[in-house]
């Protein structure tokens, strides 16, 4: 699976690696997390934040990949990273949302209906 | 280097794509798959990426991007389903 990988000097071959490595443990930990957790809430914790480094990492060693391979910057993965950085706490903001009202609560304040027995905020 | 950890980190990711897909199945609540399945494409694109690399080529850039893209509508399209009861509301 690696016959066609490119010759690189050391330094962007280990620094590429050990972004590869480092992205790879926490999409790892990201995905345990989302088995392992109890709760949705806690379960939504995981994978938004940990699988978005993952993301980040792998993408930041490509561009490192091509760039040093042709001697240009490689701006593409750019990209993907600025649109996933981007849209990954908007998506965990409406699961949220979604989760909170299938629970039965209020998932905007400016919809809240208030009552007696609601918990005052702050 | 990066030839000797690649295997291992391609492990790393499809550990983490068989844990979301576990999840996606198993999943108790509606949000609990919708988080499963965005967890599953990212990643399947880190994978895409990874790919990239191993291969040394940029083929693969453009489908890593289509999942990205995509998979970001359908998971708001979802969440606003269960939020809302429709995706697209009448005025």
């Amino acid at each position: 699976m690696t016959a066609g990988i490119a010759e690189l000097p050391l330094w962007a071959d280990a620094l590429v690696a050990s972004l590869l490595v480092g992205a790879a443990a926490f999409a790892l930990i990201g995905s345990f997390g989302l088995v392992k957790l109890s709760d949705f809430f806690r379960r939504l914790h995981g994978p938004t934040k940990a699988a978005t480094l993952g993301i980040g990492g792998t993408l930041l060693a490509s561009s490192i990949h091509f760039s040093v391979r042709d001697g240009a910057v490689s701006v593409h993965e750019v990209l993907i990273t600025v649109f996933v950085f981007f849209t990954a706490p908007v998506s965990a903001h409406l699961l949220a949302k979604a989760a909170l009202h299938l629970a039965g609560q209020p998932a905007d304040a400016d919809e809240a209906v208030p009552t007696a027995e609601q918990e005052p905020t702050g | 280097m990066t030839a000797a950890v690649l295997p291992f980190v391609t492990l790393a990711f499809v550990l983490g794509l068989l844990l979301s897909a576990w999840r996606l199945l198993r999943g108790p609540s509606l949000p609990d798959r919708i988080l499963a399945l965005d967890t599953l494409y990212v990643n399947a694109l880190a994978l895409l990426v990874l790919f990239g690399i191993a291969f040394d080529t940029k083929l693969y850039f453009e489908a890593a991007l289509v999942i990205g893209l995509l998979g970001f509508v359908g998971t708001v399209a979802l969440a606003r389903f269960v939020l809302r009861g429709d995706i697209v509301e009448p005025r």
